[in-house]
């Protein structure tokens, strides 16, 4: 390759800048570590991929009757079962690379001592994924809003945006998470209780209108709250798509993510001798 | 012509024990910085001296490598020849110092890094190749290259759990093998796989030397150490006892290095006084006695003797599933035979005391004429070593009339004797 590629090695003091060139010459791994990360997932599984199904199917389902029938949980007009698949979709795939970034970076221990790759990546890989899955259940998607004969708006062409806002969140906390995890391990264990909570401060079961505009502000301090407030009339347009808490969802998010990547990169380098 | 492809400079890194686990709970943490905050405990850090709780791996360690050697590390466990090896490569940063490599660096400090049991050995190719740093085309190009070194062709599509040991060694240095680094840095690897496959990896490291690429290599093996490296380092405690002609560094370091312990009287060794490369704070082994058949302390010994080894432990209550393993060496290091506690299943689950002492006897010591070194190692269950003490007790066998033939076998005929017996019969046809 370069032949005149010289590495310094020396103590890193203070903050570290983010290596994108490093990060760029490492891509492969990223897409390696991914794909696997998608291979062994179902690997010896009797209902293999049906699973990224079914979880939000079952999901919906239960919620629908629940909250939908029984606790008559207001939809802003749209049935239910599509109203909370909506919300269910960014939202499991928020806490599925939640739950498998935080151990990432310990479950690839033995990786992390024996050789050299941008930590970054860790992490990273598990919000690439688990897109599959959204993806696949997405299908399902689509045939309930046949089912139901509603119609796509044009929205619709804000969902890119949505999806990369959604995924800057999940890396943005799973860097965080990890990270910390590393040392702490009581990061793993507080995370799947923090996603059970987490899961009703954010509008996925509920329409932010049910709190009352006052408070609805305070559910966009909450990166995914704008973010899956926004899902449902960019897929279906129902209302007009709540901008402000988009924006401030979208704001924090951001700082999570920025912050993320400088926090950990500060502390990769005791990685291989704490964990 | 040759050019310094390496530059190390004052490297040191250094560990702080005790003070701080290795990794703590979030609880400990914001207990020690409330105890802090109110200054309710004299801190601990107050009460030892820093040189206490920090720990040299390595202190000042500086030498250039030029481009096309091949330089041999050698030293005994914990003299900081792999943290030497993860500084080089990148995966843990020095405490101070600098180095300045040119070139690509790939280093081999276990083999099969990253090998997913689940995945088919085709796929492992992929992924263990990008882990090393080698591009997707790469791989694809040497693909059939590594395959034919790992003589698996036909399990390619199997998931790697179903292979057998030796074929899971056999394609991870395979790949490992077949990465083309300027500078290539080796961690004992090749003390994997059987003695055919070893024979054929030292032969690609031959040839690795032989491309002119630069090679560091690690090892115990000091033949290996012997016929690969241009030059040869010894490293003790941290430090560069020697450098030069791997020969007279292997010849130093074999002389030079003693035993751990302190000898009380011949064949008592004190071991209660030296660093635990396992466990900084604590120290298991504390004793070694060797005793001839009359039970007294002896470091000589005749051939086919009987000799009991006494080894005083403590703290073994804390470690229920450790193991206490006793290493017969030979003078030049190499490990004859090994026994522990858990290969004969004594001492397993059952309860510990404070302080025990575990004893080993030898019906019949099965040793040629020569000197000898006993190790220690102290491991949960079969892995994880938690005290080790490389050189804990030397002994010394003389010759005796083993076969009541009146003939002496010496150390010429190996290291071992069989105690045997011939059996001529006549063949009636």
């Amino acid at each position: 390759m370069q032949k005149n590629y010289v590495t310094v090695i020396k103590p890193s003091k203070g903050w570290i800048s983010l290596n994108v060139k490093e990060l760029w010459q490492f891509r492969e791994l990223l897409y390696f570590l991914s794909w696997r990360d998608i291979k062994v997932r179902y690997k010896q599984t009797a209902l293999g991929v049906i699973w990224s199904i079914l979880q939000p199917l079952l999901t919906m389902v239960i919620f629908s009757v629940l909250f939908g029938r029984f606790a008559k949980v207001p939809s802003d007009g749209v049935p239910y079962p599509i109203f909370v698949y909506i919300g269910l979709l960014p939202w499991q795939y928020f806490a599925a690379v939640l739950n498998q970034s935080t151990n990432s970076l310990v479950a690839g221990k033995h990786m992390i001592t024996k050789i050299y790759f941008p930590r970054l990546i860790m992490p990273a890989s598990t919000s690439i994924s688990a897109l599959l899955d959204l993806c696949i259940a997405s299908i399902i998607l689509g045939v309930m809003m046949l089912y139901y004969d509603v119609t796509v708006s044009s929205g619709i062409l804000l969902v890119p945006v949505l999806l990369v806002l959604t995924i800057v969140n999940a890396a943005g906390f799973g860097m965080w998470f990890s990270a910390l995890n590393v040392r702490y391990r009581d990061i793993q264990y507080a995370v799947p209780f923090l996603i059970q909570i987490w899961m009703f401060v954010t509008p996925v079961i509920y329409p932010s209108s049910l709190i009352g505009e006052r408070y609805a502000w305070i559910l966009s301090l909450n990166p995914m709250g704008g973010v899956i407030e926004s899902f449902r009339p960019a897929v279906l347009g129902h209302m007009p798509i709540p901008w402000i808490s988009l924006m401030i969802s979208a704001t924090i998010g951001g700082m999570v993510f920025i912050g993320g990547i400088f926090y950990f990169r500060r502390v990769e380098r005791y990685f291989a001798d704490v964990i | 012509m040759s050019k310094t492809i390496i530059e190390v400079e004052n490297l040191s890194k250094k560990y702080t024990l005790g003070e701080r686990a290795p990794y703590g709970s979030l609880r400990e943490e914001i207990m020690q910085t409330l105890a802090f905050a109110f200054k309710r405990s004299v801190s601990r850090s107050s009460r030892l001296a820093p040189d206490d709780n920090v720990f040299w791996a390595l202190k000042d360690v500086s030498f250039e490598v030029q481009e096309g050697e091949v330089l041999g590390i050698i030293g005994k466990n914990g003299a900081g020849k792999s943290t030497l090896l993860k500084i080089l490569s990148r995966i843990t940063e020095p405490s101070s110092g600098e180095i300045r490599m040119s070139g690509r660096v790939g280093s081999l400090l276990e083999v099969g890094t990253g090998f997913h049991p689940e995945l088919t050995g085709r796929e492992n190719i992929f992924l263990n190749g990008a882990l090393l740093g080698m591009s997707k085309q790469e791989i694809k190009s040497k693909f059939d290259k590594i395959v034919a070194f790992a003589e698996i062709d036909k399990f390619l599509d199997t998931p790697v759990k179903r292979y057998s040991s030796g074929m899971y060694v056999r394609l991870a240095f395979a790949v490992a093998a077949h990465l083309e680094p300027e500078i290539l840095l080796v961690d004992e690897v090749l003390a994997v796989g059987d003695a055919e496959f070893q024979k054929k990896c030292l032969g690609k490291m031959g040839d690795v030397a032989k491309d002119g690429r630069t090679v560091l290599f690690v090892s115990h093996n000091m033949a290996a150490i012997a016929n690969l490296c241009d030059r040869c380092i010894l490293l003790d405690s941290g430090q560069i006892h020697s450098a030069g002609i791997p020969n007279d560094v292997i010849n130093n370091y074999l002389c030079a290095s003693q035993q751990d312990g302190i000898q009380e009287a011949p064949g008592e060794y004190n071991l209660a006084d030296r660093k635990n490369p396992y466990l900084q704070d604590k120290l298991i082994v504390r004793k070694i006695r060797l005793l001839n058949s009359q039970g007294i302390p002896r470091d000589t010994f005749q051939m086919g003797q009987e000799m009991t080894i006494i080894v005083d432990v403590e703290g073994m209550s804390d470690y229920r599933d450790a193991w206490i393993g006793i290493i017969f060496k030979s003078r030049d290091d190499q490990w004859l035979t090994g026994i522990s506690t858990g290969m004969t299943c004594s001492h397993v689950d059952e309860p510990r005391q404070k302080r025990e002492k575990a004893i080993l006897n030898v019906p019949q010591l099965p040793f040629t004429p020569g000197s000898y070194w006993i190790g220690i190692s102290i491991t949960r269950g079969r892995s994880g070593r938690i005290d080790y003490v490389d050189r804990a007790a030397q002994f010394f066998v003389v010759e005796a009339d083993v076969y009541g033939t009146g003939y002496h076998v010496s150390a010429d005929y190996g290291v071992i004797y069989l105690n045997a017996k011939w059996e001529i019969k006549e063949v009636i046809t």
